[in-house]
């Protein structure tokens, strides 16, 4: 498997081996989510073309299976996007009270409409976000996958100013 | 207010092993193996306990588990901790602060039904937190050997492994899962076969969900009388609750079945700011809506919730108060639902489109009478016409948010304003 194509580094290789071990040793493509989250974290937060045919390469799959997967799965971006991802859950229990507010305050602050990522390139804000699970913590957001709850301005403003001078 | 799930909640370093072993963990499981209580045994204390799944379908756990199909081939128990449900967030507290509770119910299953291996798969958004908490959890009772090779000297072997998704509601659907397990789109399988005949890799399958199977060690520990007497009538236990939206503290409450209504308002402090409590979804988004008034009195169990036309769910409860937008609302779970839509079948596929897109219609003030009709047909004609239940979930929101809040819809289209505006 290992002479097969592809452009990940020894670490990469180790960790998808990892993944893999993880299932039968015919089922290959039940690597493939965690793969592709390893590989999108480690390339900026996107998949390419590149990336999609190696992994189907590594574990001796076909290309379409790989993509399959990146296209159905919201996490997985298939563009370039901010380094740090924003995700505002909008679902009824955060509406409730008022992230739709939070919304536009951070998209005021950072100048850049739900979907975009900033001209810096520091920050991007998904959107289409649903129900984080922290529905007793409304309204909320995940930074990078850490979440941030009981939102307010202030404390958004605080966040994202620790974040930009990391 | 009863403490299973929850009994380490409030501890000091309430994901390690150390805990839970300082609360009596992992007795239950260390009973089975040196007692060499037998499978079957197993189920019936789990059948006989009532224990109920608590993800929202409500269906017996023991029932369930005694469906296995039984010739000699590899099984597979799957946790399902892809918690999404609006509204919903139990088995997210369970994961990161009472994981050893999931791992001993996941040995026990898997003991059950005879699998060799437990995969516990959670959402992917989970992977900041949650799956670090259970992934270290997991290599403690590796450690203990309370999973793995030759267990506590048993020559019982189970393997427990974490899994992790990325994003996508309908994983949660127990087909969808196995799905996404093999590395696939998650689109829900026809049933029959049903998975405790052909499921993960076409073998042999139980799924269950998280705060189910973290119930499993207590009714082992304490016995099937023990757990049945904590709830009453056929909601036999306890369930955690999810109290969110407009109330002064939101919570995470774990309580017997048959706890009013009331009695959860009170443990948050009542309505936000103590406004007028509007209309509550008492299981989550996919559950009809009631109005407050009718369910103040009602006890939180399965047959209370179903004589006022709704139902338990996922234990997700969302309080309305009088300010609430009931248009704005639905419009906004609609959009869930079709976003979240998987594709597969043409009723869902198109119907949530539609619902969403006539409510947005309606909203922006360009909407008539003939809209709601409209809304009500759609959701009729998805309703019982798809593979899984997303469709039905749908379809119940549009419905009772009609049936109850008429008025406050044709008053949108009447004078394309919302009536609490």
């Amino acid at each position: 498997m290992t002479d097969a194509k592809h452009i990940f580094s020894e670490n990469m290789t180790k960790e998808i081996d990892l993944i893999r071990s993880k299932f039968p040793k015919d089922k290959s493509k039940s690597a493939i989510i965690e793969s592709l989250l390893i590989i999108q974290h480690d390339n900026n937060g996107f998949l390419n073309d590149e990336l999609i045919a190696s992994l189907a390469n590594y574990l001796s799959i076909q290309k379409i299976d790989v993509y399959e997967v990146a296209t159905f799965y919201s996490m997985f971006n298939l563009k370039p996007v901010g380094k740090n991802t924003i995700s505002v859950c909008t679902n009824v229990s955060c509406m409730l009270r008022n992230s739709d507010d939070i919304v536009s305050h951070i998209e005021k602050r950072l100048k850049i409409k739900i979907g975009e990522s900033t001209k810096d390139n520091k920050f991007y804000l998904k959107d289409e976000m649903e129900c984080l699970a922290a529905c007793n913590g409304a309204p909320m957001m995940q930074v990078n996958h850490i979440n941030y709850e009981n939102l307010t301005f202030e404390k958004v403003d605080k966040i994202l100013d620790e974040i930009a001078n990391d | 207010m009863t403490n299973l799930c929850t009994s380490t909640f409030s501890l000091k370093n309430p994901s390690s092993i150390e805990t839970y072993l300082s609360q009596d963990g992992y007795s239950s499981w260390k009973q089975i193996i040196s007692k060499q209580i037998p499978k079957s045994e197993v189920i019936t204390i789990i059948k006989e306990s009532g224990l109920k799944g608590k993800g929202g379908a409500g269906f017996s756990t023991g029932l369930k588990w005694s469906f296995i199909n039984s010739s000699d081939q590899q099984k597979y128990l799957v946790c399902n901790s892809d918690e999404s449900e609006p509204g919903t967030c139990k088995d997210r507290d369970i994961l990161r602060y009472n994981p050893h509770a999931v791992i001993e119910g996941m040995l026990i299953a898997s003991y059950a039904i005879g699998a060799s291996v437990g995969y516990n798969y959670l959402r992917g958004e989970f992977i900041g937190d949650q799956w670090i908490v259970f992934n270290k959890a997991v290599k403690e009772a590796y450690e203990y050997n309370f999973i793995g090779e030759n267990i506590l000297k048993s020559n019982l072997c189970i393997e427990i492994v974490p899994l992790i998704g990325a994003g996508a509601y309908i994983v949660g659907e127990e087909t969808a899962m196995l799905e996404s397990i093999e590395g696939k789109r998650g689109m829900p399988r026809i049933k029959p076969p049903f998975p405790a005949v052909q499921g993960l890799y076409g073998k042999p399958t139980i799924i269950n969900n998280t705060e189910t199977l973290a119930t499993v060690p207590y009714i082992i520990k304490n016995g099937s009388e023990w757990y049945k007497n904590l709830g009453v009538n056929d909601s036999d236990g306890v369930k955690m609750f999810c109290m969110s939206g407009h109330l002064n503290k939101p919570s995470v409450i774990e309580a017997p079945l048959g706890v009013p209504f009331s009695k959860l308002l009170d443990e948050c402090d009542g309505v936000l700011d103590n406004k007028k409590l509007k209309a509550v979804i008492p299981g989550g988004s996919s559950v009809p809506v009631v109005k407050g008034e009718d369910i103040m009195e009602t006890p939180m169990d399965y047959e209370s919730l179903m004589k006022i036309g709704t139902m338990l769910g996922s234990g997700g409860i969302i309080i309305m108060d009088e300010s609430t937008c009931m248009v704005s609302v639905l419009e906004r779970i609609s959009r869930f639902y079709y976003a979240e839509s998987c594709g597969q079948c043409t009723p869902c596929r198109e119907g949530t489109g539609w619902l969403y897109k006539t409510l947005v219609k309606i909203r922006s003030g360009n909407g008539d009478q003939s809209d709601l009709d409209l809304l009500n047909k759609v959701a009729n004609q998805i309703e019982g016409h798809c593979i899984c239940a997303l469709g039905d979930a749908a379809a119940m929101p549009v419905i009772s948010f009609l049936k109850h809040f008429w008025t406050e819809f044709e008053y949108y289209v009447d004078k394309k304003q919302s009536m609490v505006i």
